[in-house]
């Protein structure tokens, strides 16, 4: 009763290696572009804010569907990824954590800018002063006193990682052991007949996975805005 | 030092709506720029910092040219090696008080380094306060790291924008003696903003008056601090001299103390200061009557002789006369007295001075004015 399935077991690993690759892999990006909304002027601003936050609005579908499109093996990104690299995309679970990176990066783009937005630009003039130049400013001062704010971004896109289903599917398929994330998991499981018993075990372990995610990110928060206050 | 003056500025400067237009040159020591609030002092020492780049000019420190438009050069603040200590402290909220003292040190190169650390720390009395974080202290225990932090960068020059004004009495008079600590044991040029008359005359070695975005004056304070032709600083502070003196000793008997300067000798109330210490005093133009024959019979101790050597324009029923004693000194009086002793330049006059005021360097309180009669 309490030991997982082989089954269990290599959804819940999958789910955590594609949300773990989606938000190591996008959190630089994630950091640069809002730093870039959150202290620059440049003509375009609007558009790249609206396209970063498109994936919040859009049906996951029609994000999949883009996905598989452009990374396709027959996309124009796709096929220069496989050409240039030997990299595919397309049902591989390296295609799930880019769907999961995608859905996620709103989220933790907008926790990242919020946290530098309230930083004290001043601070920041000060560091310039004593002699750091600004590459040195950012990664003594912005970043650390940002932390906060990115930790809030990484724990939200991680989350919803996790729980990406839509693109997900669209994008790289419910293939088992690949790309057969948690929820795909469960939603294979609703649709077998006699599948009940196992859905609700599978709902069961999301619900431990998501409390023990807040419950140390609570953690961890506390710990740093402790640090950051003195 | 070097034969180069510490700060040549001659900068146009625009800040929205708002121009500044600074032109002067100041040498060692500590420099006091001047002005009410929104004369654009705080501006000037961010054009000096590098913070905001002027639509022209030049600005150089120590011989070093840090901006210079006409040869296309603008040092980045990073680059330009000042020490800037803000008005609100700006320490770094996630380091303690060490790593925010050794922060601007390791930009700085080995062989330009010219602060210790164990020095700065005994400097301003840091040891207590290391392993704190800035969030624990008091507003002038943050001045004083704050300044530290600025120092133990290696700058060619200090600048403090108004580090006094956001503490009270009690911790101003606590920051007041490592200010002068700095000018005068680190040899150290300081660009000291302030609108303190009183600050000024204590600090300040050359003074640069602002008004309205533009340096209507500037040179050594005595000099500056003797114009009686400067209607754009007639409201900035109380007209009165500043004179340089030493103590030359203490009248136990009356509890005096004797204060030499260029003119003879002033007497105050006693002054906790050692024989041989040098100050700044104010001797104010309403504290300063004239009169034509020595007084007998007065009160006033302090008596001295001199010549007129400028009138000043008559406002209401006032004027100032610019008096000579030794050094110079301004009487404010009235206009009826001016044709009633029929006063004129080269004229012989006795200045009598009813109160010197002098800012105790001791620290245990601020300006204190004192009332001799």
């Amino acid at each position: 009763m309490w030991s997982l399935t082989e089954l269990e077991t290599e959804a819940i690993l999958l789910s955590l290696r594609v949300a773990a690759t989606a938000v190591i892999a996008s959190l630089p990006l994630g950091i640069l572009v809002a730093w870039l909304l959150a202290r620059c002027r440049f003509p375009g601003k609007e558009l790249l804010n609206g396209l970063v936050h498109l994936p919040l609005i859009l049906p996951p579908v029609v994000v999949g569907y883009l996905l598989l499109v452009t990374l396709g093996r027959n996309g124009t990104v796709g096929a220069w990824l496989f050409d240039a690299f030997g990299i595919t995309l397309a049902f591989t679970w390296k295609g799930a954590a880019v769907a999961s990176a995608v859905m996620a990066f709103p989220l933790m783009v907008r926790a990242i800018r919020l946290s530098l937005e309230s930083i004290d630009p001043r601070l920041e003039q000060a560091a310039w002063t004593l002699g750091a130049s600004p590459r040195w400013v950012f990664a003594t001062v912005t970043l650390p006193l940002a932390l906060p704010g990115i930790l809030t971004g990484v724990i939200l896109a991680f989350a919803r990682s996790l729980g990406e289903f839509g693109a997900t599917i669209t994008f790289v398929s419910n293939i088992p052991s690949e790309t057969r994330t948690l929820p795909l998991a469960l939603f294979s499981l609703v649709n077998t007949p006699g599948g009940e018993q196992g859905a609700l075990r599978l709902v069961m372990i999301s619900i431990v996975i998501a409390m023990l995610a807040l419950a140390a990110s609570e953690l961890l928060a506390r710990r740093i805005s402790a640090r950051l206050r003195g | 030092m070097t034969g180069n003056a510490a700060i040549e500025a001659d900068i146009v400067a625009r800040f929205g709506p708002f121009r500044l237009n600074a032109n002067f040159a100041a040498g060692a020591g500590l420099t006091a720029i001047f002005g009410p609030s929104g004369c654009g002092k705080t501006s000037l020492i961010n054009v000096l910092a590098g913070l905001h780049k002027p639509e022209s000019g030049r600005v150089a420190i120590d011989g070093k040219v840090l901006f210079d438009s006409a040869r296309n050069i603008n040092l980045p603040p990073h680059r330009r090696r000042l020490g800037y200590v803000f008005q609100d402290g700006r320490l770094f909220p996630h380091l303690t008080v060490h790593s925010n003292l050794t922060y601007g040190t390791r930009w700085v190169a080995k062989s330009d380094r010219h602060q210790d650390f164990d020095h700065v720390v005994e400097l301003l009395n840091l040891g207590p306060l290391l392993t704190r974080r800035p969030r624990k202290l008091s507003g002038g225990e943050k001045q004083r790291v704050a300044i530290g932090r600025a120092l133990l960068a290696s700058p060619r020059l200090l600048l403090m924008d108004e580090p006094l004004a956001s503490l009270d009495v009690v911790q101003k008079a606590e920051i007041l003696p490592f200010i002068e600590r700095l000018r005068d044991e680190l040899r150290l040029p300081i660009a000291f903003v302030s609108h303190s008359v009183e600050e000024v005359v204590r600090l300040g070695d050359t003074l640069v008056i602002l008004s309205e975005g533009n340096t209507v004056e500037c040179g050594p304070i005595e000099e500056v601090m003797s114009r009686i032709d400067l209607p754009q600083v007639a409201d900035l502070y109380e007209a009165g001299a500043a004179v340089r003196v030493m103590v030359e000793g203490h009248d136990d008997t009356f509890g005096l103390t004797r204060l030499a300067f260029t003119g003879g000798t002033l007497l105050v109330p006693r002054l906790e200061r050692a024989t041989g210490a040098r100050l700044r005093v104010r001797i104010r133009a309403r504290d300063v009557a004239l009169s034509l024959a020595r007084p007998t019979g007065t009160s006033v101790l302090n008596v001295l002789d001199g010549r007129i050597v400028e009138i000043g324009k008559v406002s209401g029923s006032l004027m100032d006369i610019l008096v000579d004693v030794g050094c110079p000194i301004i009487a404010r009086i009235t206009r009826k007295s001016f044709h009633e002793l029929e006063l004129h330049c080269g004229q012989k006059v006795f200045a009598m001075i009813k109160a010197v005021a002098v800012d105790r360097s001791s620290g245990d309180s601020a300006n204190v004015t004192k009332i001799i009669s």
